[in-house]
C-alpha cells in the first residue's frame, strides 16, 4: 500500500512539474528563445527523483534548504548541462522548482498511509493544475493580443515566435500601431461613437427601466404577472430573429447608419434585463418609507426620485455598468445597421478593418486592445457589484 | 375611498410601465410578427428600398447667347421593379426668367415650373429639357441655378405591404438548402458547446470553491472571456490559429509535434485513427465549439459557484466523519446539490448557443462546415439578399426553439414529479 501510494504520489507530482515547466518553456519560446523540445523524459526523471528524495529525506533537513538544494540541482542540469539558456529563464525555472518543492513539502511518508491519501493528493494537484491551466488558457489570448500590437509586420515575419517587446526603442516606434489606427483609421472617432451609443443607451434604459421596475415591484395592476413573465421570455429571445424585420423597417424609415437607430435597438434589448434586475432590488427596500411619503402627499415621481433612487444607487450603478458593457460589446446590430464608415462603432470598425486582407495584424490587435481595455478595466474595478449581477443572468451572450 | 386609491395606483402603474412596454413591444415583439409576414413573401434586399422619382439637374449655357439657358433634367425611377404613380415635379427659378418652350405636361406660373408626369414604369428614364431666357437681358448665373433643387413626388406600392403570399421560401428552406446538414451542424454546435461549457464550469467552480491565495483574482480572470468584446477575442483566436503565421502552429512546428501546419478554422474534416478505427472529425466545427466553450463557460462557472457556496458545510463534515473520499464527496454531495442549477444552465445556454451568430460569423464566416442556422439567416438575407428566405429561416429557428422549450419543460416537470 505504501509503495503504491509513494509511486502514485511521485507520478502525480511529476506530471504537475512537467506541466509547470512546459508552460514556462512555451512562454520563453515566445520571447524568442530557441527551445525546440520540452525534454519531457528528463524532466520526468528529475521530478520523480525529487519527489522520492523529498519523501526519503523527510524532516532531516529544513524544508527551505531542501527546496533550495533541489531547485539548484534541477536548474543546473536543465538550464546548463542540457541547453544553455539565459539567466532570466533559469531564474524562472528555479522559482518554479522552489514553488513545486514547497507544494509537495506537506506530504510525508506517514501521510501517505492514511485512507484516501492518493485521492486527496490527486484532488490537491488537480486543483493546482486547474488554477494554472485555466489562468494560462484564458490569459494567453489576451497576452498575445497585447504583445502582437507592439510588434511590427517584419519582425513577425522574421521570427513568428518572437514576441519580446523591445522597451529600449522610441515610444513612437513602440506604440506605432496605436498611432496608426488613431491617425489613419480614425479610431478616435469610433471611440467617440461607441461611447455616445453606450452612454446614451445607459441613460435611456435607466429612464425607462426605473419607473417600470418600480411599478412591477410595488404597484398592483392588471397584467402585472403577464408583464413580469414576458420580461423573462423576451430576455431569452434570439436577436438574430429580429435582424431582418428591423433591417427592413429601419431602411424604410432611414434609421440605418444612424446613432438614433442603434440607441433604439440597444435600449429595447437591454430594457428587460434592467427591469428584471431593478425590480428585484426595489422589492427589498422597506415599504414603510414609501407609506410615510404617501402620507406626506408625495407623488409617484417624488417617491421615485426622493426615496427609491437614492436608496438603490448600488443596484442602479451595477445595472448601468452592465448596460454599458452590453452596448459597448454589441456586434450583431452594428454589423447590420452600419455600413457607412462615418457612423461605425468600435466593434464594427475592427470587423471592417479585418475585411481588408492587407491590414497588418498588429493594427487589428491594437484595435482589439483599444476595444477590450475599457470593458476589462470597468469589470476589474467594479467586480464586486458586477459579479452578483452576473449571477442574476444579466449579461446575455 | 379605497376604490379610488386602487384606481390611481393602477393608472400610475400604467403610466410608469407604458414607455418601456411600448418600446420593447415595437422593437422586439413587432419584428417577430413582421418576420412571419415577410417569410411568406418573395422579397429581395433591393425591393425594400421604397422607389422614388429622381431628377438630376444639368445646366447648359448656349453659345453666343448669354441671356439664354438650357436646363436638362435626367428623370428616372430609382426602382428597377416597381412603378411610381402620379409623379409630380416642381422647380423654382429666378425672378427674371421666362420660359421658351413649355411642355404640354407642365405649367409655368410665378417663376415656378410644375409638371405632372403621370405614371413611371420600372426602370423609367427620360431626358426632360426646358429652355429659358432672361426678360431683362442680364447674364445668367449658372451656379445659382444649380443650387436650386427640383422637388419630385410620387406614389408607389410598398412591396412589404401588399398581400401576395407564397410558401416558396419555406419549401426552399426545408427541402433544398441541405436543411438536414444545417440542422445537424447547429445541433452539434449547440449541444457540445453547452455541455462543454457546463463541464468546464463545474470544474472551475469546484476549483475556486477551495481556499487558496489569489482566489478573488482568479474569479475575475475566469470571467474575462465572457465580458470582453467578441470581436477582439475572435480575431485574436483567428491570429493564434492561423495556418501560415499563427502562434499555435508555429509553436507546434517548433516543438516538432506536427510536421505541416493545421488549418484549424479552414479545414472541414480531419482524419484521425484511434486504435485502428478511422474517424472523420469536423475540424473547423470543433474549433468553433472550443471557442464557444472558452467564451461561455464563465457563466456556468458563476452560477455553479454561487450554488456551491450555498451548500451547507455540515454535509461535508458529516461525510468526513463517515470517512468518505474526495471523489465520493463530489459525486454524492456536490453533484446532487447542483443538478437544479445545471438544468437551468443547460436550458439557457442551449437557447443562446442555438442563436449564436457573432462567434461563428467572425471566426469562419460559416465556411468549412460551420454554417449554423443563424449564419444561414444572415447568408440568405444579406449575402444572397433574399430577405424572404432569411425570414423563413428565422421562423424555423423560433419554431425549433419553442419545441425545445416545450419538451424540456415537460421532461423537467416529469423529473420534479418523480422526486
Amino acid at each position: 500500500m505504501r509503495t503504491k501510494n509513494t509511486i502514485l504520489f511521485s507520478l502525480i507530482s511529476t506530471f504537475f512539474l512537467i506541466f509547470l515547466i512546459s508552460i514556462w518553456k512555451i512562454l520563453a519560446t515566445l520571447q524568442g528563445l530557441s527551445i525546440n523540445s520540452f525534454n519531457i523524459e528528463i524532466i520526468f526523471i528529475f521530478g520523480f527523483l525529487i519527489s522520492l528524495a523529498h519523501l526519503g529525506i523527510g524532516d532531516r533537513i529544513k524544508s527551505i534548504y531542501k527546496a533550495i538544494i533541489f531547485s539548484s540541482i534541477f536548474v543546473f542540469c536543465d538550464g546548463y548541462l542540457i541547453q544553455k539558456l539565459p539567466i532570466w529563464y533559469n531564474v524562472g525555472v528555479f522559482l518554479i522548482l522552489y514553488f513545486f518543492t514547497n507544494k509537495i513539502s506537506k506530504y510525508t511518508f506517514i501521510g501517505l498511509k492514511e485512507e484516501h491519501s492518493t485521492q486527496v493528493i490527486l484532488f490537491d494537484f488537480l486543483t493546482l493544475f486547474g488554477i494554472l491551466f485555466f489562468s494560462f488558457v484564458i490569459l494567453f489570448p489576451f497576452y498575445m493580443m497585447l504583445v502582437t500590437s507592439f510588434k511590427t509586420q517584419i519582425a513577425l515575419l522574421v521570427n513568428p515566435l518572437d514576441f519580446s517587446i523591445n522597451f529600449g526603442q522610441d515610444i513612437k516606434d513602440l506604440f506605432k500601431s496605436y498611432f496608426v489606427i488613431f491617425k489613419s483609421y480614425k479610431f478616435g472617432k469610433y471611440i467617440v461613437t461607441s461611447t455616445i451609443v453606450s452612454v446614451g443607451t445607459v441613460i435611456i434604459t435607466l429612464l425607462f427601466a426605473i419607473p417600470a421596475a418600480y411599478a412591477v415591484a410595488r404597484l398592483n395592476f392588471f397584467g402585472k404577472t403577464f408583464l413580469s413573465t414576458s420580461i423573462l421570455i423576451i430576455y431569452m429571445f434570439p436577436a438574430i430573429v429580429l435582424v431582418i424585420p428591423l433591417y427592413t423597417i429601419f431602411s424604410q424609415l432611414g434609421l440605418r447608419n444612424s446613432i438614433e437607430g442603434l440607441l433604439i435597438v440597444y435600449t429595447a434589448t437591454t430594457l428587460p434585463v434592467a427591469i428584471y434586475m431593478l425590480q428585484g432590488y426595489f422589492k427589498s427596500i422597506p415599504k414603510e418609507l414609501e407609506e410615510a411619503a404617501i402620507l406626506d402627499k408625495l407623488s409617484w415621481f417624488g417617491i421615485i426620485t426622493k426615496i427609491i433612487i437614492p436608496l438603490s444607487i448600488p443596484a442602479i450603478s451595477s445595472v448601468a455598468l452592465y448596460v454599458f458593457m452590453i452596448a459597448w460589446n454589441e456586434f450583431l446590430f452594428s454589423l447590420m445597421f452600419l455600413d457607412n464608415p462615418n457612423s461605425f462603432t468600435l466593434s464594427r470598425a475592427i470587423q471592417y478593418l479585418s475585411g481588408d486582407a492587407e491590414t497588418p495584424r498588429q493594427y487589428l490587435m491594437a484595435g482589439s486592445v483599444v476595444v477590450t481595455l475599457p470593458v476589462l478595466f470597468i469589470f476589474v474595478y467594479f467586480e464586486k457589484y458586477l459579479v452578483s449581477g452576473l449571477t442574476a443572468g444579466s449579461v446575455k451572450g | 375611498m379605497n376604490d379610488t386609491l386602487a384606481n390611481t395606483e393602477k393608472k400610475t402603474a400604467y403610466i410608469l410601465t407604458l414607455p418601456a412596454v411600448l418600446l420593447v413591444f415595437s422593437i422586439i415583439l413587432f419584428p417577430i410578427f413582421a418576420n412571419i409576414w415577410i417569410s411568406f413573401k418573395e422579397v429581395e434586399l433591393k425591393d425594400i428600398r421604397i422607389p422614388e422619382p429622381r431628377a438630376k439637374k444639368i445646366v447648359k449655357s448656349i453659345s453666343d447667347e448669354p441671356t439664354k439657358i438650357k436646363i436638362l433634367y435626367k428623370l428616372r425611377n430609382s426602382s428597377l421593379i416597381q412603378e411610381i404613380r402620379d409623379v409630380s415635379f416642381e422647380d423654382n427659378f429666378p425672378k427674371n426668367f421666362e420660359i421658351e418652350n413649355l411642355d404640354s405636361r407642365c405649367s409655368y406660373k410665378k417663376y415656378n415650373l410644375k409638371c405632372e408626369f403621370g405614371n413611371w414604369p420600372a426602370k423609367y428614364r427620360e431626358n426632360f429639357q426646358v429652355l429659358f431666357k432672361t426678360n431683362d437681358g442680364s447674364k445668367i448665373d449658372k451656379k445659382n441655378l444649380k443650387s436650386i433643387k427640383p422637388k419630385l413626388e410620387g406614389k408607389s406600392d410598398n412591396i412589404l405591404l401588399n398581400t401576395n403570399f407564397t410558401l416558396k421560401n419555406f419549401k426552399k428552406v426545408l427541402f433544398e438548402n441541405e436543411f438536414v446538414d444545417l440542422l445537424l451542424t447547429t445541433f452539434y454546435y449547440t449541444f457540445f458547446g453547452t455541455v462543454g461549457s457546463i463541464i468546464f464550469g463545474i470544474l472551475t467552480a469546484q476549483m475556486v470553491n477551495q481556499k487558496f491565495y489569489g482566489r478573488t483574482f482568479m474569479r475575475s480572470v475566469l470571467l474575462f472571456p465572457y465580458v470582453a468584446p467578441v470581436v477582439a477575442l475572435a480575431y485574436t483566436w483567428e491570429l493564434l490559429l492561423d495556418p501560415n503565421s499563427g502562434t499555435l502552429n508555429s509553436l507546434l512546428l517548433n516543438y516538432q509535434i506536427i510536421e505541416t501546419p493545421i488549418n484549424l478554422l479552414g479545414q472541414k474534416y480531419i482524419e484521425i485513427s484511434i486504435l485502428g478505427f478511422d474517424f472523420k472529425l469536423r475540424l473547423a466545427l470543433t474549433t468553433v465549439i472550443m471557442f464557444e466553450i472558452w467564451r461561455y463557460f464563465p457563466l456556468a462557472f458563476l452560477f455553479i459557484l454561487a450554488r456551491l457556496q450555498a451548500i451547507p458545510k455540515e454535509l461535508y463534515e458529516a461525510a468526513d466523519v463517515d470517512g468518505a473520499s474526495p471523489f465520493q464527496k463530489f459525486f454524492n454531495i456536490t453533484l446532487p446539490q447542483i443538478t437544479a442549477v445545471i438544468s437551468i444552465l443547460f436550458m439557457i445556454r442551449f437557447i443562446w448557443n442555438f442563436n449564436k451568430f457573432e462567434d461563428v460569423f467572425l471566426l469562419t464566416g460559416g465556411a468549412s462546415g460551420t454554417r449554423t442556422l443563424p449564419i444561414n439567416v444572415y447568408q440568405q438575407g444579406f449575402a444572397i439578399s433574399d430577405i424572404g428566405m432569411g425570414s423563413a429561416v428565422s421562423i424555423v429557428i423560433v419554431v425549433l426553439l419553442l419545441m425545445f422549450m416545450f419538451f424540456y419543460f415537460k421532461l423537467l416537470g416529469k423529473k420534479v414529479d418523480e422526486n
